[in-house]
């Protein structure tokens, strides 16, 4: 178990942007052969087989997500979740600017799987020179007859757009991803129905993470026996792995499924900066909870972290040292997940707000000692009450934090002030890792 | 009818409802449209937007209040959106956010008089392994320290300077995406 290669061929071809390297290289190969070769449902079936799941963070089977559309239909659409906006997530961003022609082939071929002959790529507002890059690469591809009409000279076509957001974390949600694309608020729908079956403008629509879809050109091409050969019997592949916070090498590192979180640590990212011990860390952004820092031997994959009692979530790893204040640390993810709430259902709007304020209060030396009940209160009324996940998000790592870090909070609390105060100052760290 | 958005703004805008099967998903496109020619989304850049894509003012409004992105109040020409989530903030993003402040005399939130900086808290922006992070006017800047930052505050007065000097009457134009990388 260790770095493997196959989304980062960048990493060995660097010009692999340019569509001539991309081909070179057997880029849309894969297309080619699907188009010809395959009925759309056999291509299904192959990524069925090879056990791949969403890298978005729920990790749902993605040959059976494209599996639930309906047996018959006029019109289909795929969206493509690239909206990348899970606090420590950074990945999909290296994937679609060092190599763009591999996302739009994975978004082609799932494309050709449901049939749809219209695919968008909802990338975040900030994503301003992504969304340009890519639309230069759906240009180049559309030059060479592989997006628009007739694709390989078949009946079957499919157009590429981009669609930019405006900057709303809940548009990573795929439901409300769709009603921002549709020209509205992110706001998450009521299913049933899933998009499977009433999706983009009401038509059947498949929602996959960049990826998700930059994986699936390598299944079609080198087979499911082989995807499968990789990563662990639940969790087949790899992993794009984002690591940020101060250690000596941030960055985004491909490991085969089932690597320990230690390998990420200490071979891909060269330990903690200065000398400093892990604290604690959240293995999958955000929305993750929080695990002490000796919990290093986790595999890297869906099911050891669960048993672990956090999520691997999309790999998003954010690490905090030893002289890091967990409240603080905590305040800001509240804060996130406050502002990010979309309004939509009560628990969450307010719910999230409440948490916020505690924890700020907590952090200011204003807290009592009835508030670490009431801030567990508060999260078991949102706990599954809210309208989507975001609430449950919101949630985790209060529960988290508390739960590894609870002297730190009573320390807040009889000190009424943050005892971590002044809060280490970048500069040193920054220099230290020598990224200054 | 079109008040504040030129031609080829709103020509823009119509190329894009002709993208895609419901006219209204070019609305999100639009308000970048709109709001990168006027600098922010002003009442009338709404009201002409709305006249375009053929909706109500208020479904507009509705929409620009949503988005982080699009700006509800006047911003200056340089828009400094400094990441204090918490990847950047164990890494100092408040450090940033404070020399910054000092620097241009504002508090995060504010723009200075003369209308040329905007200083922004903002939420994460998928640049952690590079924190602390900022964009402006849709470009990043990372690694940050308060030496850098000086660095690109007074590259951002120079370029303003020489915009100026181009063109003398005319107000200096909103520059997204447009700063020179340091």
């Amino acid at each position: 178990m260790a770095q493997k290669t196959v989304l980062f061929k960048h990493l060995e071809q660097p010009e692999i942007h340019r569509l001539d390297v991309y081909r070179d290289a057997g880029g849309y190969g894969a297309l080619r052969t699907a188009v010809n070769d395959l009925a759309p449902a056999e291509v299904t079936q192959m990524v069925k087989d090879s056990g791949l799941r969403g890298r978005g963070g729920a990790g749902f089977p993605t040959g059976m997500k494209w599996s639930f559309l309906p047996k018959e239909y006029d019109t289909s659409y795929l969206v493509c979740n690239a909206d990348e906006s899970e606090p420590g997530a950074f990945k999909d961003r290296e994937l679609m600017e060092r190599n763009p022609h591999q996302l739009i082939e994975g978004c082609l071929l799932a494309a050709y799987a449901i049939r749809a002959r219209h695919a968008f790529i909802y990338v975040r507002g900030e994503y301003l020179a992504i969304k340009e890059l890519l639309d230069a690469a759906i240009e180049q591809a559309r030059q060479a007859g592989l997006v628009g009409e007739r694709i390989f000279g078949k009946d079957w076509g499919c157009e590429v757009s981009v669609y930019r957001g405006a900057g709303a974390y809940i548009c990573g949600e795929e439901s409300a991803m769709l009603d921002s694309l549709e020209g509205f608020r992110g706001f998450p729908r009521l299913r049933p129905p899933f998009p499977a079956v009433r999706g983009l403008y009401g038509k059947p629509t498949v929602v996959n993470n960049v990826e998700t879809l930059a994986n699936v050109p390598h299944i079609v091409a080198n087979g499911a026996e082989w995807f499968k050969s990789t990563g662990t019997e639940k969790s087949p592949g790899t992993k794009i792995c984002s690591i940020s916070g101060p250690v000596n090498r941030p960055g985004n590192y491909e490991l085969e499924m089932g690597t320990p979180f230690r390998y990420l640590l200490e071979d891909c990212a060269g330990g903690m900066a200065g000398g400093k011990s892990l604290k604690a860390y959240i293995p999958g952004g955000a929305s993750a909870p929080m695990l002490p820092g000796d919990c290093q031997d986790v595999g890297i994959d869906f099911e050891s972290y669960p048993a672990a009692g956090s999520t691997m979530g999309s790999a998003s790893f954010i690490l905090f040292p030893e002289d890091c204040c967990i409240v603080f640390a905590q305040l800001r993810i509240s804060e996130f997940f406050s502002h990010e709430s979309c309004g939509k259902c009560t628990p969450c709007r307010e719910g999230s707000r409440w948490l916020r304020q505690m924890v700020e209060r907590i952090e200011e030396g204003g807290g009592r000692e009835e508030d670490l009940p009431i801030l567990l209160d508060v999260t078991d009324n949102m706990v599954g009450k809210c309208f989507c996940a975001l609430g449950d998000f919101a949630t985790s790592n209060i529960v988290a934090s508390i739960r590894h870090f609870r002297h730190e909070y009573e320390q807040h609390i009889r000190e009424r002030r943050c005892p971590f105060r002044p809060h280490p100052a970048a500069e040193p760290l920054l220099q230290i890792a020598g990224v200054a | 009818m079109t008040r504040v958005l030129s031609d080829e703004a709103v020509a823009a805008i119509q190329a894009e409802r002709g993208r895609y099967p419901d006219p209204r998903s070019a609305l999100l496109p639009a308000l970048h449209i709109a709001q990168n020619e006027v600098g922010w989304c002003s009442a009338d850049a709404i009201e002409d937007v709305a006249a375009v894509m053929e909706l109500p003012t208020s479904d507009v409004e509705e929409v620009v209040s949503f988005y982080t992105m699009f700006y509800e109040d006047r911003v200056g020409s340089y828009v400094m959106e400094v990441c204090k989530t918490v990847p950047c903030a164990i890494l100092g993003a408040d450090q940033i956010i404070g020399h910054i402040a000092d620097r241009l005399g504002i508090s995060p939130g504010g723009t200075t008089p003369d209308g040329m900086f905007t200083l922004l808290r903002v939420e994460c922006l998928a640049a952690c392994h590079r924190a602390p992070v900022m964009q402006v006017n849709s470009r990043y800047y990372e690694n940050l320290t308060p030496e850098r930052v000086d660095q690109l505050l007074d590259l951002m007065r120079r370029q303003a300077e020489l915009r100026r000097g181009q063109a003398r009457e005319a107000p200096l134009p909103p520059l997204i995406g447009r700063v020179e990388a340091v």
